[in-house]
Formats: structure tokens, C-alpha cells, sequence
């Protein structure tokens, strides 16, 4: 009698194993998504640790702190680990609880591939993050490794590197097959393709360009890694090579990927908005029909990243005008969450601020991407600050905002308990003060022709350099404040309801607070 | 909608797409030159051609700057020994550039040509150039090193000079066998 219902509880209702295991052998989405998320939050916090340094040394122009060497190896990592190690990671943990939730699935459609994906990770940046410690010191070339930096000229580290850079992509390419065979296969019945909600569909949209990108990152760097071992010349002229190829194969990668950071951050806010706003998304397919365009588009413009490069002046117009073609979709989109939010009865909770933050924030950065694009123009802008504060708006107040606004938007959810609403409030306006503090300056600086990745500069610099930093320092101490927020809520706080918000629409909120550790077992049924 | 088999089905399917997209990012790389050949993008014309005999065009001149570039590596001096010469489309002309290994020890050179303005790459055309091969050089050796070109009739009109550049590195670790023979 006992042994049967022991027999029965293992399959159907039991809880997490105990102890330090659960964590390693876990095959559980929500296991998963949350040590993704928590993976991701130490990363940004260790690349935000880096940008500090950075910040530090840019405060005053002059050498004060760090040896212009170090500076490279800090300026080299913060980017590799923001891009690799945060923003990604954070956007498939968030995939990881939500995807399952949303359509209707009891958990992603390879448990055990899930759990490996994410144990690369902890390996991956280990081995990254050990090269600062060896004699050659970190690799030094930016996060773009341009050959022949990054290999004529690399630190010896630049293997380790290499071989990080193969696990982050395998992990990536596990973690996009998993979410794909989960949309397509467990859809809950009745949930058609265009009743799925956006955040399904964005990430839909950025697996696909996970597979199909990470792929020929991995054979970059495969190749630097036969340039530098095996005696090949890819990227080495004296052998017959080009270093140019590697920039046109690297923006094949590079580009794709800047919008697998950005589409995720588009669904997100497109469930924000609407629940704050109590109303439907406005535009709902022309949504999904701009992701798609989005993602196309991303294939066709790599080489606005290389206009100074000695490209024909057909080639520059050519990839001039596809750039500037993707502002379309990106203006239907931002067009709907405006339109969403018209005449809504708005209430401005945590999710909701960080989301209007986004759309605003986002759409400057888009303005300023705007003008990157433009190819005779690009020839002041490029590799100045002004291509910083462009990139870095479109990456902390769009991504990394859209990814807290989740945060706070499902952690109710999650835990089972509210947040402190103050406590989110002010660490949404520090944030966002500290981040227009931090990056507005940069357009400035950048017009007047500051150089990127310089560890020191000409005195008509420094005022807004300081500015600048001074920035930097409230914006990266005020993540400790979220910190704060989220164990608290973890540990305590307002029992949530099933629905979590009043305008709350989806399968995820018909689930209780919290989530239980199997949920759907049954699937549901969507009319 | 949810079967294990298709799971399986759509997994496998996928890794499929992202081996062949692993194998597409090496097959970039002829392409890559392939299609600088054909549309002589980044100045790259490399390969020799027949000698053909054109009817010079002497309506006009086009002037030719000769540059010799060296990569930062590279200790040689090289040098054209023209800076710049004249010539008619369809008119055959040979120039010369000097290098001088100037180490103690042997070395292989590897000249890398590029023309400015690039659309006018397709009309350059050389049966002889020393960037074809890699060139040898013993230690403190000179020579001189030659290049037989035209520039063809089809030119368009309003192209009046064209700047050929050839940047010489230091391939002696990339030296084919036949090269090195010649060193001894």
C-alpha cells in the first residue's frame, strides 16, 4: 500500500529533491530558469564590477588607477560578459519559467538537454574569467576580437577564449533547438500559432536566429584557433588570407545577435504594457510580422558595423538603406505600444515604469542607431564614444530594463509574494537616472571625437567624462538595491493572487502564486 | 500536440540546420574571394591572363601611381621604382619595384596587391607580377621584381588614374617548398 503511493507521488505530485543535487540533476524548467536568472544577475554584476573600473580610470583624463594593458583586458570582458553571460543567459532563464507557462506545456520538450545547456555556462565563463589570472593576462583584442588582434597579435589566453566562446555557443544552440522543439510540439490544444503570446513568439523568432548565427560564430573562431595553432591563414594576408573576411564573418554573427538580445526584450514589454494599461495589445499580428521582418533584415546589413573598411560605394548604399529599412518594423512596434497605451486607465506600478523606460530609452537608442546608419556620417561616428552611448542605450535601458521589468512582472508569480512597491520604485528611478547620467553624455563626448576603448583622453573631455561616471557609480550600485529586493521578496511579502495584476491575460496567471513545480500536467484547453 | 517522437524529430531537425549553418560560415570563405573576383571588390585581382593584343585607345592617358606598402611586420625595404608612370588603354607596360632584405637571415615575401579605384580592378590586366608568387630573398639580398600590365580599352572614360598598391608581408613562415629550394 505505502510502496504504491510512494510509486504514485514520484510520478505525478512530488516536490524538488533536497539539497545541493536538485540544483545539479535538475531537469525542472523552473529549477532551470531560475539558476539561468541567477547565473546571469552574478554575471552582471562581475561585468558591471569591470565597467566600474573602466569608469573609474575614465573619470579624470590622465593615467590614474589601471595600466592602459588592463584597461583593454577590462573593456574586452565587460563586453563578452555582458552579451554572453548576461543579457543571453537572462533572456533564456526567463524563456526556461515563462515558455512552458505560457503555452500551456508541463515543462520544455528536452528536460535533460536544458539542464546541460545550462551547466556549460558556470564552465564557460570559469575559463574565461581564469585568463585574468594567467601571466598573458585576459584577452585584451574587444569583444568584436578583431583579427589580426586576435590572433597575430593575441595573448596567449586567447585559446581559453576560444574554447569559452565554442561552450557558450553549444549551450546557446541547445537552449534555442529546446525552445523551439517546445513551441512547436507542446502547444497547449486550440493555441494556434497567432493566438500564441508575444513573448513565445519573439523567442520563437530569436531561436531560430540562435541556431542559425551561433553556428558561424563557432567557425570563427575555429578558424582564428587554426590561424593561431594549426599554421592555416584565414584571416592572415602574408599567408594569403584577409582580415576583412573576418569582419564580414563576424557581423554575419554580430548583427543577428545584437537583435537576439533585443527581440526577447520586445515580447516582454508587449505583456507589460498591456496588463498596466488594461487593454489588448494594439496590433497584435503586425507584431509578430515586424519580429519576423526584424530577424530577416538582421541577415542583410552586417556590414554597416564596416563602412570605414574600404567597402565600393554600391555596397555602402546598399546596406546604408536595408539598415535604415529596419526602422519600420521597429516603428510599428514601438506605434502599438504607444497605441496601447491610449486611453488606457494606466497605473504605473514597477513593470510598467521599467516598460515605458524601455520604449522611450529604446527608441532613442534606435534614433542614434539611425544615425550610425547613415554611411557618410558613420565616418565621424565610428569607433567613438557616440557608437557607445548608442549600443550601450539600446542594451541597459532596452534590454537590461526589459529584463527587470519581467523580473518584477513575474516574480509574484514565481515566489508566491509580492514586491515591495516602494522599494521597486526607487530602484526604477535610480535606475533610470543613473543610466541617462551614464550613457547621455557618451552622444556628446563621442560627436566631438572621443575614440572608444582609450584608457585616457584629451582635456576638452573630461567634464562630461566625469559626468559619466559618476553616473556609472549610481546606476551599477543601485542593481545592489534589486538584490535586495528580490531576496526580500523571495523570503517574505504580500501573498500574491493567481492573477497576480488586475489587467493580467494568459495561461501563466491561471496557475496559482506560486507556480507549482509541475503545472499543466493536464494540459489546458485554449478557446 | 505533444508527442515524443516529434520532439525528437524537430531536436534532430534543427541540429541539422546548425551543423549545416557551422559548415556555411567555413564555406563564406571561397565565396568570400569568389565573389571579390568576379565583381573586383576590395581591388582584388590576382589571377594572370593571356596577352591580349588591344587597339590602343590614345585619345587618352591614364596615369598609374605605383605604391609599396609594408606590413608593420615586415623588415625589408621595398620600394616602386616608379612613382607613378603613363600610359594608353590597350598600351602594354612593364614596371619594376626594388626590395632589399636587409635582416641576417632568409626570408619569404608575399606581395598583396589592391587598386584604388576598385571598379577599375576588372580592367587591370597583368600576364607577369610578382605578387603571383611568393618571393625569396637571402640574407642582405636585393632585387628587383617586375610586373607586365594594361590596362583595358573598356575602361570607363571617367577613371583618369588608378593607384596600384602592393603591401609586402613577411610569409617565411607560410613558405612553399619550391620557394625555399630557390633560397639555396
Amino acid at each position: 500500500m505505502t510502496t504504491t503511493t510512494a510509486a504514485h507521488d514520484d510520478h505525478d505530485h512530488h516536490g524538488p529533491a533536497k539539497g545541493i543535487m536538485r540544483w545539479v540533476l535538475t531537469t525542472n524548467h523552473k529549477d532551470i530558469g531560475t539558476m539561468y536568472l541567477w547565473f546571469s544577475f552574478i554575471m552582471l554584476l562581475t561585468g558591471g564590477v569591470m565597467a566600474l573600473i573602466i569608469r573609474a580610470e575614465l573619470f579624470q583624463p590622465g593615467m590614474q588607477l589601471i595600466e592602459p594593458e588592463f584597461f583593454n583586458q577590462m573593456t574586452t570582458m565587460h563586453g563578452l560578459i555582458m552579451v554572453f553571460g548576461a543579457i543571453m543567459p537572462a533572456f533564456v532563464g526567463l524563456a526556461n519559467w515563462m515558455v512552458p507557462m505560457m503555452v500551456g506545456a508541463p515543462d520544455m520538450a528536452l528536460p535533460r538537454m536544458n539542464n546541460l545547456s545550462f551547466w556549460i555556462l558556470p564552465f564557460a565563463f570559469g575559463m574565461l574569467l581564469l585568463t585574468l589570472f594567467s601571466e598573458a593576462g585576459a584577452p585584451n583584442f574587444g569583444w568584436t576580437f578583431y583579427a589580426p588582434l586576435s590572433t597575430t597579435y593575441a595573448p596567449s589566453s586567447v585559446t581559453y577564449f576560444i574554447f569559452g566562446v565554442h561552450l557558450m555557443g553549444i549551450s546557446s544552440i541547445m537552449g534555442a533547438i529546446n525552445i523551439v522543439a517546445t513551441i512547436l510540439n507542446m502547444r497547449a490544444p486550440g493555441m494556434t500559432y497567432m493566438k500564441m503570446p508575444l513573448f513565445v513568439w519573439t523567442w520563437f523568432i530569436t531561436a531560430y536566429l540562435l541556431i542559425a548565427v551561433m553556428p558561424v560564430l563557432a567557425g570563427v573562431v575555429t578558424m582564428m584557433l587554426m590561424d593561431i595553432h594549426f599554421g592555416t591563414s584565414f584571416f592572415n594576408a602574408a599567408g594569403g588570407g584577409d582580415p576583412v573576411l573576418f569582419q564580414h564573418l563576424f557581423w554575419f554573427f554580430g548583427h543577428p545577435e545584437v537583435y537576439i538580445m533585443i527581440l526577447p526584450a520586445f515580447g516582454i514589454v508587449s505583456h507589460i504594457i498591456p496588463t498596466f494599461s488594461r487593454k489588448p495589445l494594439f496590433g497584435y499580428s503586425s507584431m509578430v510580422y515586424a519580429t519576423a521582418s526584424i530577424a530577416f533584415l538582421s541577415f542583410i546589413v552586417w556590414a554597416h558595423h564596416m563602412f570605414t573598411v574600404g567597402l565600393p560605394l554600391v555596397t555602402e548604399l546598399f546596406f546604408m538603406y536595408a539598415t535604415m529599412v529596419i526602422a519600420i518594423p521597429t516603428g510599428v512596434k514601438v506605434f502599438n505600444w504607444v497605441s496601447t497605451m491610449f486611453q488606457g486607465s494606466l497605473t504605473f506600478e514597477t513593470p510598467m515604469l521599467f516598460a515605458i523606460a524601455f520604449v522611450i530609452l529604446f527608441t532613442i537608442g534606435g534614433f542614434s542607431g539611425l544615425m550610425l546608419a547613415i554611411a557618410p556620417a558613420d565616418f565621424q561616428y565610428h569607433d567613438t564614444y557616440f557608437v557607445v552611448a548608442h549600443f550601450h542605450y539600446v542594451l541597459v535601458p532596452g534590454a537590461l530594463f526589459a529584463i527587470i521589468a519581467g523580473v518584477y512582472f513575474w516574480l509574484p508569480k514565481w515566489c508566491g509574494n509580492y514586491y515591495d512597491e516602494f522599494l521597486g520604485k526607487l530602484h526604477f528611478w535610480l535606475s533610470f537616472i543613473g543610466v541617462n547620467i551614464t550613457f547621455f553624455p557618451m552622444h556628446f563626448i563621442g560627436l566631438a571625437g572621443m575614440p572608444r576603448r582609450i584608457p585616457d583622453y584629451a582635456l576638452q573631455f573630461a567634464d562630461f567624462n566625469a559626468v559619466a561616471s559618476v553616473g556609472a557609480f549610481i546606476f551599477g550600485f543601485s542593481q545592489l538595491l534589486f538584490l535586495y529586493i528580490v531576496i526580500k521578496t523571495i523570503r517574505s511579502g504580500k501573498q500574491a493572487t493567481p492573477e497576480v495584476w488586475e489587467g493580467a491575460d494568459g495561461l501563466e496567471w491561471t496557475l496559482p502564486s506560486p507556480a507549482p513545480y509541475h503545472s499543466f500536467s493536464e494540459p489546458p484547453q485554449v478557446k | 500536440m505533444s508527442s515524443k517522437p516529434n520532439v525528437a524529430k524537430s531536436a534532430i531537425k534543427h541540429l541539422f540546420v546548425a551543423l549545416a549553418m557551422f559548415g556555411f560560415g567555413f564555406a563564406l570563405v571561397p565565396l568570400y574571394d569568389v565573389f571579390c573576383e568576379i565583381t573586383g571588390l576590395n581591388g582584388k585581382v590576382t589571377g594572370t591572363v593571356e596577352k591580349v593584343d588591344y587597339t590602343v585607345d590614345t585619345s587618352r592617358t591614364v596615369t598609374v601611381q605605383l605604391l609599396a606598402s609594408k606590413n608593420a611586420e615586415m623588415p625589408w625595404r621595398f620600394m616602386a621604382l616608379q612613382e607613378q608612370i603613363d600610359l594608353h588603354p590597350g598600351e602594354w607596360k612593364q614596371i619594376g619595384f626594388w626590395a632589399s632584405n636587409t635582416t641576417a637571415s632568409d626570408m619569404v615575401s608575399q606581395a598583396v596587391p589592391s587598386i584604388t579605384p576598385a571598379r577599375a580592378a576588372e580592367y587591370v590586366q597583368k600576364t607577369e607580377c610578382f605578387c603571383f608568387q611568393q618571393q625569396p630573398l637571402a640574407a642582405g639580398e636585393s632585387k628587383q621584381m617586375n610586373m607586365v600590365f594594361t590596362i583595358s580599352p573598356e575602361l570607363p572614360e571617367d577613371i583618369q588614374t588608378v593607384s596600384m598598391v602592393y603591401t609586402l608581408f613577411d610569409s617565411t613562415e607560410f613558405a612553399e617548398p619550391e620557394t625555399v629550394a630557390k633560397l639555396n
